[in-house]
C-alpha cells in the first residue's frame, strides 16, 4: 500500500504539489484524473523516487521511501513515464529485457529472467517483431515494448504515465484489460494517469481527481463519476449517461 | 561475413603499418632485416601501430559512451569541446610548468577534459530541445570558447607554433619511449566493456534508468572519467585526432544498433581500422613525406558524417 502524506513540491517558485495527501488501496487499479498542471506527473515521479519532494512522507507498506535503495525500490515499484523514445537503437527483445535489470544487475539473465522476458513479449503480442529496433517501429508498437519492459520488471506497483500515447483503441482496451487482470489474479496496485475520462470510468475501481496540486476527489470510479464532481475538475460542462450497468461521459459541446 | 571482413581488414592494415614507412626494409637480406629491420621495428614501427590502435580503440569507445550519456548520436570529443579542453589543458600546463614530463600535461589535460565534461552535462541538464542537431552544435560552440580562450594564452606566451603540434594529430612522432603513456586508455576501455550492459540503460534515459535501479550519477563519473582519460592520452601522444568517436558509433549502431554488448568490441575494431587506414593514407600520399592523420581523417570523416546527417536525419 502507498501512502502519500502532506506532500509538497515547487518547481522555482511555482507551486505544482500543495500538501497533496491519499491512500492507494493494494491491489486496485486506480486512475489519476486532472487538468494540464494538475500535480499528476509531478505526484508519480515523487512517488517513484525520481524527483525528491520538498516537505512530506511517502511511504511503502508502511515504509519510508527515502529509506528504501534505488536497487531495492526497482523491485517492488516500476514506473514508465510520459514518452520514453530517446535514438537509442535496441531491439525490441533487448529492451524487455532491462526489465530484469533489477534482478541480475546487467549480468547473465537467469532462467526466471528469460521466462518474465519472454511472458511479456508474447503478453504484449510482440513476437514477430521481437527481432526489430525500437527506432523502426511505430509509435504504438514501441509503446507496448516499453510496457512490456515493466511487465518483465514484475512489480508489485506498477505506476504509469499516460500508457495509452500512441495506442490505437484495440491496444488500449487490451492494455487496460491486461492492468485490471494483474490487480485482480496477482493482487499488484496500478496506478495510472488518463485523459480519457470513459476509459477510466470502464476499467478503474478508485479514481484520484486531482487540481491544483492536491486531491480534490478520492473514490471509486462510481463515486467519482459524477456531473458535479467532474465539472469541478475540469470546469466544463458533463452528461453522464448509464448504459448496460456502465457509466459513459458527454462532454462534446 | 561482415564481422570476418573486418577482422580481415583490420589485420591487412597493421601488417601494412608495420611494413609501410620510409626506411626500407631489404627482405631479401635475413641479416639487414635483424639489424636495420628490428631496430625499426622497435623503435618506430611498432610503438606507432600500437599508438594508432588505441587510440582508434579509445576514441570511437569515448565516442559511443558520450552518445549514450547524452543520448544524443551526434556527441563526440569532437562535437562536445573535450578535444578542445584537453588541448587547453596542456597549455596552461606548459605555461605554468614548462618544461615538465608528458605525464604532468596529461594530469592538466585530463582535469580539464573532465571539467568541461561535468560543464557540458550541466548545460543539457538545462536544455529543453533536445534537438539532435542542437545539441551537437551547442558543443561546438563551447569547443571553440575554450580554443579562444587557448589561442588567447598560447598567443600571449608565445607558444602558439609549438601549439600547433598537437592542434593537429600526427602520429610520425610517436617513438619508443614517448608514446607509453597511451596505453593509460586501454584500463578505461576494459572497465566500459564491463559496464557496457549498464551503459546501454544510459541510453533509456535517465528517469528510465533511474526507475530500473541503476545508480545514474554513479554511472555517468564512470563513463565521463574513461573518455577524459583516454582523450586525455591520445591528445598528449599524437594531438587531436577528430570525427573518429563521432563516426565509428554511428556506422556500427546501424548495423549492430546500441546494445553495447554486442556493438562495443565492433566499435573498437572499426575504430582502430578507419585510424589505421587513414595513417597509411597519410604516409603514402605524398611518400616519402606524410600528411599529418589529422588532416587526412578530418577529410575521410568529415565526409562520412555529412552521410550519416542525412541518414539519419532521415529516420529519427
Amino acid at each position: 500500500m502507498i501512502t502519500v502524506k502532506d506532500l509538497h513540491k515547487k518547481y522555482g517558485d511555482h507551486p505544482v504539489l500543495n500538501g497533496l495527501n491519499i491512500e492507494f488501496p493494494k491491489g486496485k487499479v486506480i486512475s489519476l484524473i486532472g487538468g494540464n498542471g494538475a500535480g499528476k506527473s509531478t505526484l508519480l515521479s515523487v512517488i517513484s523516487k525520481l524527483i525528491d519532494q520538498d516537505k512530506g512522507q511517502i511511504t511503502l507498506s508502511k515504509e519510508d521511501i527515502t529509506n528504501i535503495s534505488h536497487k531495492d525500490f526497482a523491485k517492488r515499484l516500476s514506473f514508465l513515464r510520459q514518452s520514453n523514445f530517446t535514438h537509442i537503437r535496441l531491439k525490441v527483445h533487448e529492451l524487455v529485457a532491462f526489465g530484469r535489470f533489477p534482478y541480475n544487475r546487467g549480468k547473465k539473465m537467469s532462467k526466471e529472467d528469460k521466462q518474465k522476458v519472454e511472458e511479456a513479449i508474447t503478453f504484449m503480442e510482440l513476437d514477430n517483431i521481437a527481432n526489430s529496433y525500437l527506432d523502426e517501429l511505430s509509435g504504438g508498437q514501441r509503446q507496448r515494448a516499453y510496457l512490456a519492459m515493466i511487465l518483465a520488471q514484475d512489480t508489485e506497483n506498477i505506476l504509469l504515465d499516460e500508457p495509452l500515447n500512441n495506442l490505437d483503441m484495440k491496444y488500449s482496451v487490451q492494455i487496460m484489460k491486461t492492468l485490471k487482470k494483474f490487480a485482480r489474479k496477482q493482487g499488484k496496485t496500478v496506478i495510472l494517469i488518463v485523459h480519457d475520462i470513459n476509459i477510466a470510468s470502464q476499467y478503474s475501481d478508485y479514481i484520484a481527481a486531482l487540481k491544483d496540486g492536491v486531491v480534490q476527489h478520492f473514490g471509486t470510479t462510481d463515486e467519482i463519476i459524477k456531473p458535479r464532481i467532474l465539472k469541478d475538475i475540469f470546469d466544463i460542462d458533463f452528461e453522464v449517461i448509464l448504459n448496460r450497468g456502465c457509466k459513459f461521459c458527454l462532454y462534446y459541446n | 561475413m561482415r564481422t570476418f571482413l573486418l577482422i580481415f581488414a583490420f589485420f591487412i592494415l597493421v601488417l601494412a603499418s608495420l611494413l609501410i614507412g620510409v626506411k626500407q626494409i631489404d627482405w631479401a637480406n635475413f641479416n639487414s632485416i635483424i639489424e636495420s629491420g628490428s631496430l625499426v621495428f622497435k623503435v618506430s614501427r611498432f610503438p606507432r601501430t600500437i599508438a594508432l590502435i588505441l587510440a582508434g580503440v579509445g576514441l570511437s569507445v569515448s565516442g559511443l559512451i558520450m552518445q549514450q550519456i547524452s543520448l544524443n548520436k551526434f556527441v563526440s570529443p569532437t562535437t562536445a569541446g573535450t578535444l578542445d579542453a584537453a588541448k587547453l589543458g596542456i597549455l596552461v600546463g606548459l605555461i605554468f610548468f614548462p618544461g615538465t614530463s608528458n605525464f604532468t600535461q596529461m594530469s592538466f589535460a585530463f582535469l580539464f577534459t573532465i571539467l568541461a565534461s561535468l560543464v557540458f552535462m550541466q548545460m543539457l541538464k538545462h536544455i529543453k530541445q533536445r534537438s539532435l542537431i542542437y545539441i551537437p552544435l551547442l558543443g561546438i560552440m563551447f569547443g571553440n570558447v575554450l580554443a579562444a580562450i587557448g589561442t588567447f594564452f598560447g598567443y600571449r606566451f608565445d607558444i602558439i607554433q609549438n601549439m600547433e603540434t598537437w592542434l593537429i594529430g600526427d602520429f610520425s612522432k610517436v617513438l619508443q619511449g614517448n608514446y607509453e603513456l597511451i596505453y593509460i586508455s586501454l584500463p578505461a576501455v576494459i572497465l566500459t566493456y564491463l559496464y557496457a550492459n549498464k551503459l546501454t540503460a544510459l541510453g533509456l534515459g535517465e528517469e528510465t534508468a533511474k526507475s530500473l535501479g541503476l545508480k545514474y550519477n554513479t554511472l555517468v563519473f564512470i563513463g565521463l572519467i574513461s573518455i577524459s582519460l583516454t582523450v586525455s592520452a591520445v591528445m598528449i601522444t599524437a594531438g587531436a585526432i577528430p570525427f573518429l568517436g563521432l563516426i565509428v558509433p554511428n556506422i556500427i549502431s546501424l548495423f549492430y544498433g546500441d546494445n553495447l554488448k554486442k556493438s562495443l568490441p565492433y566499435t573498437a575494431l572499426l575504430g582502430a581500422t578507419l585510424l589505421l587506414f587513414c595513417d597509411i593514407v597519410s604516409r603514402l600520399l605524398i611518400y616519402p613525406f606524410e600528411i599529418p592523420i589529422g588532416l587526412t581523417i578530418s577529410i575521410i570523416g568529415g565526409i562520412i558524417f555529412l552521410v550519416l546527417i542525412r541518414k539519419r536525419i532521415r529516420y529519427a
